[in-house]
């Protein structure tokens, strides 16, 4: 870290930070990927989460994903509440026996020395009811702050995992704010400089989290998107009936699938759409179930097709 | 004797369910070592978050050795039944067995000596059976192992095993064995940070030692004993005081494996919140304990935290984190707080109406009105102001709409006091905003002031009939909505306030302000045998007989719990003289020969006896005596004087045990056995004016 000139540094600038993490994560065996190019409520919607964790075959990947939360809007206002915040996701399958220490690494990789701090593991279990998922771990907290999720996934999309994977999500945002010691997101460095040269956080994103609190709260087009819905859900059912078909070389009267991953995007659309319409309030208490549970019957259909794809099963 | 050391070492453990698997690990080790009959001499179990350890002294070196003898078939009997004879006893020819004569006939017997294992062997085979079996709440696979069927599932995943097995004086031995490719060994971790070099252990003593050295407290209650005296001592070098919380420090004690306690501060400004709310706020998103003035018994701007690390700065860095943790948290609790107050609590009431309460019990503000009637109802008699109960009622649960309830539902009601008072309120009203969720079990302190007694009752009287009307009453284990703690709150309020109430009026009452009625004829009786179960639940604790009640419970009609107390009460006083117990044997010999001969003549014995048809001087007493205590015991229990109600019905003593020694029930004169047997009925039917002796046992 030390050959790093200033403006490059974790605790000087955001996307330095971004860097490290992607350098120390690199540095493990993952691969680097950059954002699905789908609007995602967290970076576990990712294919190269969601679908990788399913199978046999080892995966170990890491990438920033922007997430869209639209109900977490606040017109710029809140100093940590935004519609739009960067995750950092890695994902190791099988999950490595050493994987508690590789994450306190990449901690001391961006500033954070766990001789000062107080690190610890406490109790979260997750589970993505649109997703069929869930998994066991933590939230890792640094001297009484959440800064990370860290779960060992059980199941995903209605698929046990074997072997289980385990995955990272880091808070960029929270944790930058934390090394750079700032109190309000917008006032974070991005670039690392000073003076004139020196460009923040809210200089790239605080108009478009006014732009978009007006969107996702007053103005998002209900009807076109209750329309989405309904086109997004019958074009994943149509890929992934299309997808299926007998694959003889795999032996007796084996089936493989050729569309999973058209088909999950789909899935990917109808939920971001859902969390659209939600953030409108036009969904009541209890179609917001099962909104919920169709799109998880879309995610599990996913899954089952990715089991059956090259890169999903044993051989 | 030898001991046994093993531990677990996983990543971290819940906080949460530490006391219950180091409880756990202790109980299916020794239980299982005894059923291998190895007796030891005692057992203690540890947790910490990154390990369960178990340390058993004084076990055995072998197990007992067994002998056994097993009869076989008869001399001369088949070959086959001596051929599986053989092969069941591992006997190598019927010549090794010995031949014992019985009534019967002569039968081969074979003496089995089963020689006693090694403890260590016996272990080995155990303890992997153990931690594949171990009861976790929620367990995980991890790594690669997990792609095949069958491995190892543990709460986290689990990185080394230590098991020992030795004399004080000599070096252990492993026991060897192996769990999903992790092989018992000697070797520990200390602190993840300040010590995570491996450490070789021998026996729990140096294992406990050792763990010290390497900053691990490995006696929860140690670690707890740490933080409660740090914290009171840092508090109280400020001059103040700290509010102890012993669940939190259960958890906190559950986090750290080397606790260092610190102190922080947080804005004076934020002293504006209500204490409990500030509480909540660092309590539940921080797992700090908060800090009063003991002069005013207000809390402080303190807060302290406990940390898992000697940090190399002091514990500057770590300080200087929460406290900005705390900053935002309370920012937040301070804005929904003042929010909160801007907007008065019966403005807040039209949102209940589109908010569900049950799918079949229709919606919160439907809800509410049925309380307010309720309560209006219940208020004269309870000695309640009618418009302020009803006022009460109407505005009691305004807070669960509010910010700050919606962030921490734990202060329900009590924030309903603020805001209440806040706006004006009168005190009464305002207490029983929080004071009608009381009492919550069997240890809540329950309420004493009228209006908040009212409220009290009609919510939980409008809940259980509810409940019961769409048949959702509790089964077994199963109570998801409390109603059980709602019974067991109207039984504590109406008791411990000495409140005469008739309870089956109230429900009827209650049942005709739902909009579904379930069954409304058999729902009030069904529901008061709910409060008769509760009951005796409630008087068994107490050190009550539960038959007791059920006597007087069937007497039928009693709905008037306060009453329903004192008459088994004072039962239970009558009982414990010579003269309860005698009395109580000749009704029972009166019941038992009315149920014999009531169902021999297919009949009842109803109605007065004649006097005529007395011919001994025995019957005509007992007639006498009963018709005196018939008056004198009704005048009594109309006074609900139940004591002299029980000495009058012991009066009857004498002359029933006269009766019954001097004059044969069953006459040959059909007249006159009919006659006596009315006469038995008399002393059945008289002492019925306090309980059905009947349903008393013994």
């Amino acid at each position: 870290m030390e050959t790093l000139p200033p403006h490059m540094r974790p605790e000087r600038s955001f996307q330095g930070f971004i860097l490290a993490l992607q350098r120390f994560w690199a540095e493990q065996g993952c691969v680097i990927l950059q954002p699905y190019d789908m609007e995602m409520g967290a970076g576990t919607f990712h294919p190269a989460t969601t679908l990788r964790a399913l199978g046999p075959k080892a995966w170990n990947a890491a990438y920033v994903q922007p997430s869209r939360r639209p109900k977490d809007g606040r017109y710029g206002e809140n100093p940590n509440r935004l519609q739009h915040y960067y995750q950092f996701q890695v994902i190791m399958k099988p999950s490595p026996p050493n994987l508690q220490e590789l994450y306190l690494k990449s901690l001391a990789a961006i500033g954070i020395d766990s001789a000062v701090h107080d690190i610890r593991f406490v109790e979260d279990d997750w589970e993505s009811p649109t997703l069929g998922a869930w998994g066991l771990g933590w939230e890792c907290w640094c001297d009484g702050m959440e800064v990370s999720q860290f779960t060992y996934f059980q199941q995903v999309a209605g698929v046990e995992c074997a072997p289980v994977a385990g995955e990272l999500t880091y808070g960029l945002e929270r944790l930058a704010m934390y090394v750079q010691g700032v109190d309000r997101v917008y006032d974070l460095n991005f670039n690392g400089r000073d003076g004139a040269d020196k460009v923040t956080y809210g200089d790239v994103f605080l108009q478009a989290e006014q732009e978009y609190s007006r969107h996702n709260f007053e103005y998002a087009d209900t009807a076109m998107l209750f329309e989405q819905f309904k086109m997004a859900e019958d074009a994943c059912k149509k890929y992934l009936a299309a997808g299926w078909q007998e694959n003889k070389n795999l032996g007796g009267n084996q089936k493989e699938h050729l569309m999973a991953l058209p088909a999950y995007d789909q899935c990917i659309k109808a939920s971001h759409v859902f969390n659209l319409l939600d953030a409108r309030g036009v969904i009541s208490v209890t179609e917001r179930q099962s909104y919920i549970l169709r799109v998880r019957e879309l995610a599990k259909a996913c899954g089952e097709a990715w089991v059956h794809t090259e890169a999903g099963r044993a051989v | 004797m030898p001991d046994l050391l093993l531990e677990l070492f996983s990543e971290e453990i819940p906080a949460r369910m530490q006391a219950k698997a180091a409880d756990d690990l202790r109980r299916m080790v020794t239980e299982k070592l005894v059923a291998e009959g190895l007796v030891y001499e005692g057992a203690k179990a540890f947790a910490t978050p990154r390990r369960l350890a178990l340390t058993v002294h004084g076990v055995p070196v072998r197990q007992p050795d067994l002998k056994e003898e097993r009869r076989g078939p008869r001399v001369g009997g088949p070959d086959a039944a001596i051929q599986g004879f053989l092969k069941a006893t591992g006997l190598a020819s019927i010549g090794e067995a010995k031949i014992q004569p019985d009534k019967k006939g002569d039968f081969y017997i074979a003496l089995i000596e089963k020689k006693g294992r090694a403890t260590l062997d016996v272990l080995a085979e155990m303890l992997p059976v153990i931690v594949r079996t171990f009861p976790w709440p929620k367990s995980m696979r991890w790594g690669a192992r997990s792609a095949k069927a069958g491995s190892l599932s543990w709460v986290r995943p689990l990185h080394a095993i230590t098991a020992t097995f030795g004399l004080e004086t000599e070096e252990p031995d492993i026991v060897k064995f192996a769990v999903d490719g992790i092989e018992a060994a000697q070797t520990t971790y200390g602190h993840r940070f300040m010590a995570p070099a491996p450490i070789n252990v021998r026996r729990f003593e140096d294992y406990e030692a050792k763990l010290l050295d390497a900053k691990v407290v490995l006696d929860p209650e140690r670690r707890k004993d740490t933080i409660l005296t740090d914290a009171k001592q840092l508090a109280f070098a400020q001059g103040f005081e700290l509010v102890e919380d012993p669940n939190l420090l259960d958890e906190v004690a559950g986090l750290v494996e080397w606790p260092v306690v610190m102190m922080g501060t947080f804005e004076e400004e934020y002293l504006a919140i209500p204490d409990e709310v500030i509480r909540a706020t660092i309590r539940n998103n921080q797992k700090c304990f908060v800090v009063k003035d003991p002069g005013t018994g207000k809390l402080t701007n303190k807060f302290v935290l406990t940390a898992n690390i000697e940090a190399s700065d002091g514990g500057k860095v770590i300080v200087a984190g929460n406290e900005r943790v705390i900053r935002p948290r309370l920012s937040d609790a301070k804005f929904f707080y003042e929010t909160d107050l801007k907007t008065k609590l019966e403005a807040r009431l039209p949102k209940f109406e589109n908010i569900v309460f049950h799918e079949k019990l229709g919606t919160q503000a439907e809800r509410i009105k049925r309380i307010e009637r309720l309560a209006a109802e219940i208020a004269p008699l309870v000695g309640a102001d009618v418009e302020k109960a009803k006022r009460a009622a109407r505005l009691a649960k305004a807070d669960l709409l509010t910010e700050v309830v919606g962030e921490f539902p734990e202060v329900q009601g009590l924030m309903g006091k603020y805001y209440a008072l806040a706006q004006g309120e009168d005190a009464a009203i305002a207490a029983a905003c929080e004071d009608h969720y009381k009492p919550q079990g069997p240890n809540d302190r329950v309420p004493t002031d009228p209006i908040s007694i009212a409220v009290a009752l009609a919510d939980k009287i409008d809940t259980l009939v509810g409940f019961w009307a769409i048949d959702e009453k509790p089964t077994g284990s199963k109570d998801p909505y409390a109603l059980r703690r709602a019974a067991l709150g109207v039984i504590r309020l109406i008791v411990e306030n000495k409140l005469r109430l008739p309870v089956l009026a109230v429900a009827k009452s209650a049942i005709a302000g739902l909009s579904v009625k379930g069954d409304s004829a058999k729902l009030p009786a069904d529901l008061l045998s709910f409060f008769a179960d509760r009951l005796k639940v409630q008087l068994r604790e107490q050190g009550a007989r539960h038959d007791l009640v059920d006597a007087v419970f069937s007497l039928g009609g009693q709905d008037d719990l306060l009453l329903v107390v004192r008459r088994v009460e004072a039962l239970g006083k009558f009982l414990d003289t010579d003269d309860g117990k005698n009395l109580l044997a000749g009704i029972k010999r009166a019941s038992n020969i009315l149920a014999i001969e009531e169902k021999r003549d297919k009949r009842t014995f109803d109605g007065t006896p004649s006097s005529a048809l007395y011919s001994l001087p025995e019957e005509k007493a007992l007639a006498d005596a009963i018709d005196l205590v018939k008056v004198e015991a009704s005048v009594a229990v109309m006074n609900e004087d139940f004591e002299s109600a029980m000495s009058f019905m012991a009066t009857l003593r004498p002359a029933v045990d006269a009766f019954f020694d001097k004059v044969k029930v069953n006459d040959d004169e059909p007249k006159v056995r009919e006659n006596r047997l009315k006469l038995l009925n008399e002393i059945r039917s008289a002492t019925r004016a306090v309980a059905d002796f009947s349903r008393i046992e013994g």
